[in-house]
């Protein structure tokens, strides 16, 4: 069957990340001078096109927006939540592309690779936000897991970055078995993958419970919920810090997606993960903060914070209301935004080799690098979800949403955790303003990229702290397309 | 002045300050300083504006201001000032002058970041004490935080980093559980509006079981107890008190302790009557512990801003007890009383950073025969000490006077404890007056201290007028509150209970038609833009 004009359109955005991924691959070895290196002209070319690619696509989503509907015999769909997640994709993509040419360069690390591997990421990661159908939900998690890998050991004569490649594959590897293997229990309980028909088709409930336990192991797994957490740590923080800034908001974004679709499609799912939801969140939320408390490594410590946001985001899914839907994709909106800009700065703060992530290093940095210390802490304060900050406001919404469907413990379990949170967020802020420096800082100016994700995500930062209507009624039109099945 | 948005300037003008001080250089120490001088004094001047366009005679809201903010869920820029609020909000701008005042010559450090947070300070103090929105309130509440906790962190004695941690997790750990508070109380009425909220629970359309009250009773009370701060939750106090620089002292104390005593009788008695009647006895009891073991702990003190920071525990126990012993004459009191602890605590951390300027050190030890040296710090020290304990004519007698006085009517065996508070306070607070001013110079450095400076003097004159001030004209201050005081007790007056329909957790919105209220999708209830004339004022 081809593809109808309609079809392509619905998946723009991949289109144009694969097209300019591909680009980059094919211009790299022209690009390239004597000795596999790049030219320092080949470099500029290659990180222009990936942002030029990385745009378009998020502006390609407005073509989504006006074509709405399913494309390729209802594997894809595109409406509400896939428009939504696509632009907090796409967006996440394009400030990694302009956040990562000043550490590539730092790190004498190809560009063109790195670049065509992002945008191949991020199309996995657009199908994902898109599919309405298990299988094509697997191949798409590969695209985007099999890139992750490859990125996460992109540092290669790093020992950290490799270990963490290679722990990140063989883990990720295990959970996407378990995500075929629950995707195949489905299949032969319903006889279809189509999310949409599971419930009336579905004749074997028992074998469709175990399958879906199965799936909720392997996007546990994706979204770095506890007790599927372990891999986090080490790869967020072996990572370069770049990958790491995409790893951590984008990928979530695009597993959240498909939980979410899943949770909404089929209602045997549904019940079958409420207490699963419950005590996942439960545990990641304490585990997450638990650990990040004792860390003494910045980059580790916002990688178990991610842990226990994941924790987070799963008290909005364990509502199971439009409130909580609606709660999730703001939630990874902000999330993003500011998960984006902490590991940036954490990124450029990290000097060649990243040699200075400790909470040592950290120390005397208000007076040293002002701008750097004044955007790390609204990340940090946003992540610890004060008011007039993004964070606060989505910690609000899962809030209520918790409230609605009378979750009490969940929320007061998730106010504690706020708390312990605080301590390690404010650690920080303690190095950085109220302690006097203990190694010297040379001048250095804030290359000219990271200085843009650094303005992009501490104005978004506010803006959505102050003014998030115009978001949140995407996240609600996004959340009412369905309502959520009991 | 137009008064439409009196409310809107006087919240933003000290954060528009900060801004202003953003841009000014970081070296430029005088304009700096000069700046933030005027930005607050600005502010007292029109804050005073306030109580020329105040009706004393209305009970309800003045000065209203009403926007919508954010839609889903429906959260509003709903501000107001009664007579509850009206003199917290020229306490806070008062002792803001007297702050930036006091730290002229004290910060030499990073001196742009301290005016800045000391006006971010104030802005948020502001809106805590005018926003008329649950979630408006509660972020004024949270955003106070971030300059405090810089405050004490930064330019704070050696302790420092310990103390602003202390405080903020503190802080932070009533306040997360009194916004999930909040949002219960939203989702068992549909608003965040504190006057809607109000008449809704006064005319009975939305109730809760007594368990429920008692729960969200007790996530506000939280919070607010550990502000005020309350026995046993008092801890945080001491260390931020003590460590914060004379500037933060002289706020924590004069301002941000009374955000606790303002809450609670902003939102707990009204909002919860029943539970707070329930167990107003058990305040009592805590407040009274508060009372006698805050002036315990104050006599034994060898550091003199320690002590000061003790005495707090004291007198806030004093507030507490008048606003649950629930009589109008108590809750007059306590709300007099917050705004003399405001101004002789103040004057008393004020004068301690001078010695501390001159000394570097609390010790009482290292002081001795002061008077010599310095005869005007020491006489007005005496005068805000009387003051504190309070001597009649000054400002702390008439409202000690009032609560135990509207304590005793209802709850004798109370105001009994209570009063031996008073007996203890005039002995630790001219005991350390004594050991630090009379007697023998004990230290050959104290003997060429300079007395107090031509601004510091201004700033010390200003005090002590306040003072003989309150003392001798309280009735203009009770005056005004007395319309507000009142209402807020009549609010606690409930319709009787008709039969079993209260709301539990799972309320549908009670704003919305009957055939829309049981469904629980998020299009008909939930998020349901508020109900035309759901303004019900």
């Amino acid at each position: 069957m081809l593809a109808s004009h309609q079809d392509l359109l619905r998946i723009a955005p991949e289109l144009i990340l694969c097209a300019t991924g591909i680009l980059i691959m094919l211009l790299d070895p022209f690009l390239a001078g004597g000795h596999h290196q790049e030219t320092g002209a080949g470099r500029r070319v290659t990180d222009v096109l990936a942002v030029v690619g990385s745009a378009a696509a998020l502006a390609s989503t407005a073509l989504l927006a006006w074509n709405r509907g399913t494309a390729f015999s209802g594997l894809l769909t595109a409406d509400a939540l896939s428009i939504f997640l696509h632009g907090i994709v796409c967006g996440v993509a394009l400030l990694v592309a302009l956040g990562s040419p000043a550490y590539l360069d730092r790190e004498h690390l190809p560009h063109g690779e790195y670049f065509a591997l992002v945008l191949f990421a991020t199309a996995g990661m657009g199908v994902m936000a898109s599919t309405e159908e298990l299988v094509t939900g697997f191949i798409a998690l590969e695209v985007s897991s099999i890139s992750s890998y490859i990125l996460a050991g992109y540092r290669r004569d790093n020992e950290r970055s490799s270990e963490a490649a290679m722990k990140y594959f063989l883990l990720g590897s295990f959970a996407t078995a378990f995500l075929l293997y629950g995707i195949a229990l489905v299949y032969g309980a319903s006889g279809t993958t189509l999310l949409p028909n599971i419930d009336s088709a579905a004749s074997h409930t028992t074998l469709l419970a175990i399958g879906f336990a199965l799936i909720f192991v392997g996007l546990g797994f994706k979204v770095a919920a506890a007790p599927f957490q372990l891999w986090t740590p080490d790869v967020y923080e072996g990572a370069p810090a770049p990958v790491t800034a995409m790893l951590s908001s984008a990928p979530k974004a695009a597993a959240f997606a498909l939980l979410l679709r899943i949770l909404v499609s089929v209602s045997e799912a549904s019940h079958l993960w409420f207490w699963a939801l419950w005590v996942s969140a439960v545990l990641s939320m304490f585990l997450g903060n638990l650990a990040a408390v004792v860390q003494t490594s910045v980059k580790r410590m916002l990688a178990y914070s991610s842990v226990a946001h994941a924790g987070y985001i799963l008290v909005a899914f364990a509502a199971r209301n439009q409130v909580g839907t609606a709660a999730v994709l703001f939630y990874l909106a902000a999330y993003a935004l500011m998960k984006v800009g902490a590991f940036t700065t954490v990124a450029w703060l990290g000097g060649t080799g990243e040699t200075y992530v400790e909470l040592n290093d950290y120390e005397g940095l208000a007076s040293a690098r002002p701008i750097a210390a004044a955007c790390l802490a609204l990340f940090l304060l946003s992540l610890l979800g004060l008011p007039v900050t993004a964070g606060f406001l989505a910690k609000l919404y899962v809030f209520d949403a918790a409230l609605h469907s009378h979750l009490v413990w969940l929320a007061v379990i998730l106010a504690v955790n706020s708390v312990i949170a605080a301590y390690y967020y404010l650690r920080v802020i303690v190095a950085m303003y109220m302690r006097p420096a203990r190694r010297p800082f040379t001048r250095e100016r804030i290359p000219a990229g990271v200085a843009a994700v650094l303005a992009i995500t501490a104005v978004g930062v506010i803006y959505l702290g102050l003014f998030p209507n115009q978001v949140m009624n995407l996240a609600i039109q996004a959340a009412t397309m369905f309502s959520v099945s009991r | 002045m137009s008064s439409a948005h009196l409310l809107t300037l006087l919240t933003f003008l000290p954060a528009a300050g900060a801004m202003t001080l953003l841009l000014l250089r970081g070296d430029d120490h005088l304009w700096l300083r000069r700046l933030a001088l005027t930005v607050s004094l600005a502010e007292f001047v029109i804050s005073l504006f306030l109580i020329r366009g105040f009706d004393a005679s209305a009970s309800g809201y003045q000065f209203e201001e009403f926007r919508n903010w954010i839609l889903q869920p429906p959260i509003h820029y709903h501000l107001g000032l009664d007579g509850i609020s009206l003199f917290l909000v020229l306490l806070t701008t008062f002792l803001t002058v007297i702050a930036v005042g006091a730290s002229w010559n004290s910060i030499q450090e990073k001196v742009k970041g301290f005016f800045i947070s000391l006006l971010v300070l104030e802005t948020g103090v502001i809106g805590v004490f005018v926003s008329l929105d649950l979630i408006l309130f509660f972020v004024f509440w949270e955003v106070m935080l971030i300059p405090m906790y810089f405050l004490i962190g930064i330019w704070g004695h050696e302790r420092r980093v310990y103390a602003a941690m202390k405080f903020v997790l503190y802080t932070m750990l009533g306040s997360i559980l009194m916004l999930v508070g909040i949002l219960w109380l939203f989702n068992a009425t549909g608003t965040f509006d504190l006057p809607l909220i109000q008449s809704l629970l006064q005319t009975g359309r939305v109730t809760f079981s007594p368990r429920v009250e008692l729960l969200l009773f007790g996530a506000f009370f939280l919070a607010f107890a550990i502000k005020v701060p309350l026995f046993p939750l008092h801890t945080w106090l001491p260390d931020a008190h003590t460590e914060a620089p004379t500037a933060g002292s002289i706020m924590l104390a004069g301002v941000l302790l009374k955000m606790g005593t303002y809450g609670l009788l902003r939102f707990c008695l009204p909002l919860f009557p029943a539970a707070s009647r329930r167990l107003a006895p058990w305040v009592a009891l805590l407040a009274i512990i508060g009372i006698i073991y805050g002036a315990l702990v104050s006599l034994v003190q060898t550091d003199l801003k320690r002590l000061v920071a003790y005495s707090s525990v004291s007198h806030l126990g004093f507030v507490v007890l008048g606003l649950f012993a629930l009589s109008s004459t108590s809750v007059a009191g306590a709300l007099y009383q917050m705004l003399n602890h405001g101004v002789s605590t103040g004057a008393l951390f004020l004068l301690v950073g001078m010695l501390y300027d001159r000394r570097h050190t609390h010790d009482i030890a290292e002081f001795g025969g002061l008077v010599i040296p310095m005869p005007v710090i020491a006489s007005f020290f005496l005068f805000v000490s009387l003051s504190s304990l309070g001597l009649p004519m000054l400002n702390g007698f008439v409202g000690e006077f009032l609560i135990l006085n509207g304590t005793f009517q209802h709850h004798a065996r109370w105001a009994v404890f209570a009063a031996i508070g008073v007996i203890l306070s005039s002995l630790y607070l001219l005991w350390a007056y004594q050991r630090t001013f009379y007697g023998e110079v004990t230290k050959e450095q104290n003997r060429a201290l300079p007395d107090a400076s031509a601004r510091e003097r201004s700033l010390l004159w200003a005090m002590a007028a306040l003072i003989l001030f309150m003392g001798v004209a309280s009735p203009l201050f009770t005056g005004r509150s007395e319309a507000s005081v009142e209402r807020t007790l009549e609010d606690m007056s409930r319709p009787a209970k008709t039969g079993p329909v209260e709301a539990r957790m799972p309320a549908p919105c009670r704003l919305c038609p009957p055939e829309q209220g049981g469904s629980r999708t998020m299009a008909s209830d939930h998020w349901a833009p508020s109900a035309p004339g759901a303004r019900l004022r």
